[in-house]
């Protein structure tokens, strides 16, 4: 008897095996394939906008993403590094034969976790509690809690134009029953789809033609706890190159052709990651698309055609990547495709993963109709801690929206549910400026040292971050800048407004043009660079920060206010009746939640909180 | 009213937080009774009063105690009001409350209403007071149904309101600017989130600051806009002044007797007197005489003078009466320099006696013996109002709230462009969307991913 069994080793699952490893629960990962632990099925990169702090977060909470992703790259740049700090995100291209043995490596380290070879077909379910696995040979497996993280292998279905093979990624197997047998205990499942486009052989690209785009120059990692582990002049170019009216004109006519357009496909697909033939139909305006080469690892002579993701046929595809100025002569290695897959219905998940039809069921990732590695590891990490902390009787973590990018992403999945495949934007965290690449580890370390997967070493490290910040703080209070002869010469040279008399630190690096570079001139404050730029942006963006901190404290107020589990909503009299019908269905567990979901208005929210009060808190 | 709450997208913004917002309302009946008082409670109500009272520290003076001082605009005194401070729990809604006492009336009520929204209180929703006091366990479980059954008339009451103010035009006009903001945060958005297309123009400092500058002239015209409305609502206010016998009263009671008087003598603004209203054009005309405006040094009397000037200053049109029989005197000259701002039209009474009145400005001759002038003075009421081109069909922005919305998306896109001069457009954009959220919950039809989906049929996207 395990504690928990994960089912898939994609990165939801490494995620969750390894917190639930860690956290000191007996530990069962099967995968379908070994090999295929950690893949990365689509594009070779691991960050990015909104998706880059994710992985922040997780390694923040003491999950692995980050810390593989910093010892598997060859490349890292920090995106909208010339905008404000709010919106900075990392982003590297990981090696894809590198990360898969690295984060193997990682779960093999630890003793709890065990890994198996195997297909789920079931769930042993007694009345509708979930207590462990039924393999494909019939063999049953027990566990007090079961984690699904089955990605895109549910009934998956892989499509080029007309055809329709059940298989999943890469020619691997799929899981034909499990879906099914979800159905059967009572779980709504969709019909989903994506897709990924051709990759290149690398000595058939002419990259003389094409544009260069480089890493950055300075040192980055994801992890809070390593330093860099790859050298700056040895980061591998990727290329930018476009499409053309030639292209636009091969998609066209062949466009009944396409899987898409042929009608062949009844998942529905990303609206953020369209096909390049749904670009040029929906935006047949524009003379062409941006596309991008990248390496998949300096082990393999593979590059994927970022931006050119298609259902077309084989020879189509031909057609349309020699249409590429410099693929000219392309080899394809492998064709573009898309994929359909079962996942179910968010609306019946918990906040906690955990859902809401079958008690120990945790599901994570693309299951739970995400898109993206980075969306589905932070899940999985949620999902492990949960199903940990279920077993060990303590309260689950459910990160508020205030607090992490992956408070924001649960939160949108179980309240909103899912249409097309789920991708983290910046744009839908409201607090985004709170949730900055920057403090991923002031605001969740914390809660990984509770937990148990931030050793005392790190979170020693935090407190005496935390503690500098303050000091630092103070410091600039305290010291002041006389302005005299000398010290206007400074200011002159650099061309910067000189203050009127004996200024606070403090208040000179409020103004934007000032940084600490700047004031070494006149003082050095010897602190770590993290601690710096902490104690900058909290100055510089004072006023910002202020207003969003409030704007949260009054969220968290009523994110505090829960609505009881066992709550009748055909009681509450004058409901609005498409609120009522919502509530029923996705059942808030707090009023703030109640009140963000769609067709449930104000009204309701005060009709219902006054409900609540009356039946519920009757002795206060 | 339609709550926005943009969980996804959008930054948040003053908009409802149910139990944590500060809210304030005018509790006693509109228009009647000496005495109005201004409730206010939640959290942030001794702050935000005090950022518009003048006397005692309220923040440090004990609870449940009274304090005489005065409201203020900034320099300009509105009125002489008694502030009672009441903090949590013992208070009707076991939260602070500060009740402020007003002599006034209606305009200056409104005004102090205002000060507040602008000083960041929201505006009460109808039964908001109670509901609070029952949620905090202040009211006894028997009246719950009371509560629910009020929250839910208000509430059927707002949906129609809502859906009958802003029909056609209006509504129209905001959802124009709305999209126009939408289109320029969307693109923001893309620049962020998809930092490397290139092919995506890149909403620059110098790109965005005159399309803010835009869309601020197109706010403050509908503010504009509002005022007429409220003309439309409530009326419009002309002020009547003069130095005493020169024949106001004969002026205005022809002018009423002719138009069938609609009400005659209602307590309306500070201590001026609505001395009667008359129907012009389809508008309602309120005609106020003011007291005198006269330097005194008496200290009740001067806040007398203050309110007079006040009414002065709100008045929609001034008409000054002078007597032609006799020359210009000092007084004279003070209120024609008091109304030099304004709209104004000056009426030369007497004309049926010897004319010894030399006046440079542009006025009417008449006389109420025999009724000389007085069609030219109600077309001039006309023309100067511009009383022809109002369009009643309109229906503009009118009730506090709106406008209290309107004015706040105004100061929000304000900043935006301020803070541009040294903050990156990214931080920016939270006022921009501040401001489109506030015009959001103007018309009330924002749904949820309405930024996203933009965001995805405006742009070309992909991996």
């Amino acid at each position: 008897m395990y504690d928990v069994i994960v089912v898939g080793g994609g990165h939801a699952g490494c995620e969750a095996s390894y917190a639930c490893a860690k956290m000191g629960m007996k530990t069962l990962l099967l995968t379908m394939n070994k090999n295929n632990i950690a893949d990365m099925p689509c594009n070779p990169s691991i960050g990015g906008t909104a998706k880059g702090v994710i992985v922040r977060e997780i390694d923040a909470l003491g999950g692995l993403m980050g810390i593989v992703a910093d010892k598997s790259h060859f490349q890292i740049k920090m995106l909208n590094n010339s905008k404000g700090p709010a919106v900075r995100s990392l982003r590297c291209q990981a090696d894809k034969r590198v990360y898969p043995k690295v984060m193997l490596s990682y779960l093999e380290s630890n003793s709890n976790l065990e890994i198996k070879e195997a297909l789920v077909e079931d769930l042993i379910v007694d009345d509708s509690k979930v207590e462990g696995v039924v393999l494909d040979n019939k063999e049953k497996i027990y566990s007090k809690e079961v984690i699904l993280t089955t990605g895109t292998y549910l009934k998956a279905n892989v499509l080029r134009g007309s055809e329709s093979i059940p298989s999943g990624p890469h020619g691997e197997g799929r899981s034909n029953l499990l879906s099914d047998n979800l159905k059967k205990y009572g779980l709504n499942i969709l019909r989903l789809k994506t897709g990924t486009p051709p990759r290149i052989k690398k000595e058939s690209i002419n990259f003389s033609v094409l544009k260069e785009e480089l890493g950055d120059d300075t040192y980055l990692t994801f992890s809070h706890d390593i330093k860099p582990q790859y050298e700056i002049n040895k980061q591998q170019k990727c290329y930018l190159l476009y499409t053309n009216d030639l292209t636009h004109e091969i998609i066209r006519k062949h466009l009944k052709e396409s899987s898409m357009y042929g009608g062949y496909v009844t998942g529905v697909g990303p609206r953020y990651c369209p096909s390049i033939e749904d670009k040029v139909v929906r935006f047949s305006d524009k003379p062409r698309h941006q596309l991008f080469l990248e390496p998949e690892s300096i082990y393999y002579d593979e590059w994927y055609l970022q931006g050119f993701s298609t259902s077309m046929p084989i020879n189509v595809q031909e057609e349309m990547v020699h249409s590429l100025v410099g693929l000219e002569n392309a080899v394809i290695s492998k064709y573009a495709y898309a994929i359909e897959y079962d996942a179910i219905d968010a609306l019946q998940i918990k906040p906690t993963l955990e859902n809401k039809v079958l008690e120990n069921l945790f599901t994570a990732g693309q299951i739970n109709g995400t898109s993206g590695y980075e969306e589905a590891a932070s899940q999985g990490l949620i999902a492990g801690i949960n199903a940990s902390l279920k077993i060990q009787g303590k309260n689950s973590l459910i990160l508020k929206r205030n607090e992490a990018y992956i408070g924001v992403l649960i939160d949108d999945l179980v309240t909103k549910g899912v249409k097309d495949p789920y991708r983290m934007l910046t744009s839908r965290a409201e607090f985004r400026l709170l949730l900055r690449h920057d403090n991923a580890d002031l605001r969740l370390r914390e809660y990984g040292y509770q937990i148990g997967l931030i050793s005392d070493e790190q979170h020693e490290r935090l407190l005496q971050k935390k503690e500098n910040i303050k000091k630092l703080q103070q410091e600039l209070k305290d010291e002041k800048l006389v302005i005299n002869e000398e010290v206007k010469k400074i200011f002159n040279k650099y061309d910067i407004l000189i203050p009127k008399k004996t200024i606070s630190y403090e208040e000179l690096l409020k103004r934007p043009e000032i940084n600490f570079a700047f004031l070494k001139n006149f003082k050095e404050f010897s602190y770590d660079a993290d601690v710096l730029e902490q104690v900058e942006i909290l100055l510089k963006y004072k006023g910002y920060i202020d207003k969003a901190y409030k704007e949260a404290e009054k969220l968290e107020k009523i994110e505090e206010k829960e609505i009881p589990e066992d709550i009748d909503y055909q009681k509450v009299r004058n409901l609005a009746s498409e609120a009522r019908q919502k509530l029923s269905e996705i059942r808030p567990r707090t009023i703030a939640q109640a009140s963000r979901i769609s067709g449930v208005n104000p009204v309701d929210i005060s009709i219902l909180a006054v409900y609540l009060k009356k039946e519920y808190n009757k002795n206060e | 009213m339609q709550k926005v709450y943009f969980c996804a997208i959008i930054y948040p913004v003053s908009g409802d937080n149910i139990m944590e917002d500060t809210i304030c309302a005018i509790s006693t009946a509109s228009g009647m009774g000496a005495i109005s008082i201004i409730r206010v409670s939640g959290k942030e109500a001794i702050e935000i009063v005090s950022k518009i009272f003048k006397g005692p520290d309220l923040k440090k003076v004990k609870s449940h105690t009274i304090h005489y001082g005065f409201i203020c605009d900034k320099e300009e005194t509105i009125d002489e009001v008694l502030v009672n401070i009441m903090l949590a729990p013992k208070t009707y809604t076991k939260e602070d409350i500060v009740e402020i006492n007003s002599h006034g009336g209606v305009n200056t009520t409104n005004k102090i209403l205002e000060l507040l929204l602008e000083a960041g209180c929201r505006l009460a929703e109808p039964g908001e007071f109670t509901k609070r006091a029952f949620l905090n366990g202040r009211i006894d479980l028997t009246q719950a149904e009371s509560v629910n059954d009020l929250i839910n008339a208000s509430s059927d009451k707002q949906r129609s309101l809502a859906l009958n103010n802003l029909k056609g035009t209006l509504n129209q006009k905001i959802r124009n600017i709305r999209k126009e903001i939408v289109d320029i945060i969307a693109n923001i958005e893309v620049n962020i989130d998809y930092p490397e297309y290139e092919d995506i123009e890149v909403v620059t400092k110098d790109l965005l600051m005159p399309k803010i500058k835009q869309l601020l002239e197109k706010l403050k015209a509908m503010l504009g806009a509002a005022k007429d409305s409220r003309m439309i609502k409530e009326g419009i206010n002309i002020a009547i002044v003069g130095k005493p016998n020169v024949g106001k009263s004969s002026i205005l009671n022809r002018l009423l007797d002719e138009e069938k008087a609609i009400v005659t003598n209602i307590a309306g603004t500070t201590r001026d007197i609505v001395e009667g209203s008359i129907s012009l054009q389809g508008f309602l005309i309120n005609f106020i005489d003011t007291a005198g405006i006269r330097k005194t040094t008496d200290r009740v009397e001067k806040i007398g003078v203050q309110k007079s000037k006040r009414v002065l200053k709100e008045a929609d049109l001034v008409i000054l009466v002078l007597n032609g029989h006799e020359k210009i005197s000092g007084e004279d000259e003070n209120l024609i320099k008091s109304i030099n701002k304004k709209k104004r039209i000056i009426f030369i009474n007497k004309s049926d006696l010897k004319m010894n009145i030399k006046l440079e400005s542009e006025y009417i001759v008449g006389n109420t013996k025999d009724d000389k002038g007085l069609d030219s003075l109600k077309e001039a009421i006309i023309k100067k109002l511009n009383l022809e081109h109002i369009n009643k069909d309109m229906t503009y922005l009118s009730n506090v709230r709106q406008i209290d919305l309107l004015k706040k998306a105004l100061k929000s896109l304000e900043e935006a462009l301020n803070n541009l001069e040294t903050m990156p457009v990214d931080m920016a954009l939270i006022d921009i969307k501040n401001a489109w959220n506030l015009l959001g919950e103007i018309t009330g039809e924002v749904y949820q991913d309405e930024l996203i989906d933009t965001l995805f049929s405006n742009f070309c996207l992909g991996k």
